[in-house]
């Protein structure tokens, strides 16, 4: 038990080095687009590698956060943290939507009603006057954080989005360490025994999934002040599967695998040469048929299976 | 002599598209008793635990629970109330630790089960309660290991710890014993039988001599009805029951 939670100290130390020199070794602009998706994926971790329920309409949250806080700094001259926050409450409102909606089902039709669900977002953004639908809603302004710190500074840029990562990284880690934390591994373990010890298991379920959509809204709100442009990519299905497949690959209900697989996910974009374009989708989907075959825990998955051998 | 009933059904049934798995059961189950139901694999026995516990709906027929009709609340509700079930396959976490299966048991009462801010070290203070149960099935030196790797008997044993962790006033138990080892048998026996002292026992066991020695009255049920009911003397003695047994009448 000592040696699991020295592991995650240690890993939390490093994730804090690695955030901290980050941006004098790679593009900041990169890392922040990776820390919105490694955010991202953890809060899609807290509701399937957590909880056992697999959505595949997270896309909304992330775009719902985006667009929202994107719209309220452009046109209402909201401050970059509270137009996070704004985002945030929003994915959380909607998430506790979709969830009160989706719980009635599992498995299968818990996973489709989510991706209908999302689609209605899409076509929400599709049509809404103030997205600039397919362009996208353009010229965010980044504005300058609690009104002091000027956040076109890219260095300032960098350690506001970190700061809002770890801030979201470790609410998810206690969240997963508290008491709900527990219920909710009761339930992901055995649901029908959970309800016979008398907890409701439906109130546990939307409020995991409240939490979870809100984190992603905070994920989303982010990303837009990082590339001030939230588009209609966020809130696509596809975004709903690159998020599935970063936390398969990094390890599903573990806590740094989401962050590890966003990290190989958006290093595989980036780095992939430009000639491959429109096959970047067929190398992805073989690089996590092999990765899930091979290593079915994902990478620190199978790295604690190691350790703990 | 007025009997005093912990829980009564009156025409309980359940089809299932058609099939009638329970047929019009009418069960009187007396406060401070082990009350066992036994009967042929498909009698309905596992319905009939289910309909009591609300993961089945009723098709006809109502439940009552310290006289108040309990029929149309949620499983959630029912387990509230201190009826509380194990299941026919054994149900515990296998992911959380031997300790933290008991204890997320305790854990409700204390009321802070939506709180996903605090630290799981306040349910620390439930670890000396939880010992004491997991050390009544002898399963104290296990308490750090992931459930999963516990043998099955010791799994059923957890089983036991968890349901008692409650404190129900009525527990329900689904052949607790089954695919348990010669040994284990003996042990949750005498377990089972220190446990009743306080509480009502309503248990589906295959093992006979287990009922006759633990059972103050059995119901037998044979194609989702009651056959026979009574002590085990009557019931064993009971042409019907030893026709749908054995599958031949001996008289
Ligand atoms: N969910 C269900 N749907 C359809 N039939 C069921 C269902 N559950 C049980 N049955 C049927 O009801 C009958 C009684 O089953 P069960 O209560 O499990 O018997 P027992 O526990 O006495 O062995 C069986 O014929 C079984 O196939
Ligand atoms: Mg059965």
């Amino acid at each position: 038990m000592n040696v699991r939670v020295n592991g995650t100290l240690l890993g939390i130390a490093l994730l804090l080095v690695v955030g901290l020199i980050a941006p004098l070794l790679v593009y900041p602009t990169f890392m922040m687009k990776v820390w919105c998706f490694a955010l991202f994926a953890c809060a899609f971790n807290l509701l399937l590698g957590y909880t056992g329920l697999l959505s595949f309409g997270h896309a909304a949250f992330l775009s719902v956060g985006g667009y929202l806080a994107g719209h309220a700094c452009k046109a209402w001259g909201f401050t970059p943290e509270l137009g996070i926050l704004l985002g945030t409450c929003a994915g959380g409102a909607v998430g506790y939507v979709f969830g009160w909606l989706a719980i009635r089902r599992s498995g299968i039709y818990f996973a489709m009603i989510t991706l209908a669900l999302s689609q209605m977002i899409y076509f929400v953004w599709l049509q809404a006057p103030f997205t600039g639908g397919e362009d996208g809603l353009q010229g965010v302004p980044r504005g300058r954080a609690f009104g002091l710190i000027d956040l076109d500074n890219i260095y300032a840029m960098y350690y506001f989005v970190f700061a809002v990562f770890m801030a979201g990284f470790l609410l998810i880690y206690r969240t997963i360490h508290s008491p709900f934390g527990q219920v909710l591994k009761s339930i992901r373990e055995n649901e029908p025994r959970a309800i016979s010890l008398g907890y409701d298991v439906d109130r546990f379920k939307v409020l995991a999934f409240t939490l979870s959509a809100a984190l992603s809204g905070t994920a989303g709100a982010t990303k837009t002040l990082v590339f001030q442009l939230a588009s209609l990519s966020d809130a696509h299905w596809h975004m709903s599967g690159e998020v599935v497949l970063m936390t398969l690959l990094g390890g599903l209900g573990t806590v740094f695998g989401p962050v590890v697989g966003a990290l190989l996910v958006i290093t595989l974009q980036n780095q992939l040469p430009q000639g491959v374009g429109a096959w970047v989708p067929v190398i992805m989907g073989s690089i996590f048929v092999v990765c899930v075959t091979a290593f079915r825990r994902g990478i620190v998955g199978e790295l604690q299976a190691l350790f703990r051998r | 002599m007025t009997e005093d009933l912990i829980l009564e059904t009156r025409g309980l049934t359940k089809e299932f598209k058609g099939f009638i798995a329970v047929n019009d059961v009418g069960m009187r189950i007396r406060r401070g008793t082990i009350h066992a139901l036994i009967g042929p694999n498909g009698a309905g026995k596992t319905t009939t635990f289910n309909l009591l516990t609300k993961f089945h709906a009723p098709t006809r027929g109502t439940i009552l629970f310290n006289g108040q009709d309990i029929t149309t609340e949620k499983p959630a509700q029912i387990a509230r109330r201190g009826i509380v079930r194990s299941f026919q396959i054994s149900a515990v976490f296998p992911h959380l630790t031997v300790l933290e299966n008991v204890r997320i048991a305790l854990q409700r009462k204390l009321g802070l089960s939506f709180q996903f801010w605090r630290s799981e070290r306040v349910l620390d203070q439930l670890n000396g309660r939880a010992m004491e149960l997991l050390d009544a099935v002898d399963l104290g030196r296990f308490a750090d290991l992931a459930t999963v790797k516990l043998p099955y008997g010791r799994k059923r044993a957890l089983e036991i710890a968890t349901t008692l962790a409650l404190d129900p006033e009525m527990m329900l138990l689904d052949e607790p014993m089954a695919g348990m080892g010669h040994e284990d048998v003996g042990r949750v026996t005498a377990l089972i039988r220190k446990v009743a002292a306080n509480r009502t026992i309503l248990m589906v066991e295959h093992h006979l001599s287990v009922v006759e020695e633990l059972g103050d009255t059995i119901t037998v049920l044979a194609r989702g009805a009651v056959l026979a009911e009574g002590t085990y003397a009557e019931v064993s003695s009971n042409p019907l029951v030893r026709e749908a047994y054995i599958g031949v009448s001996d008289g």
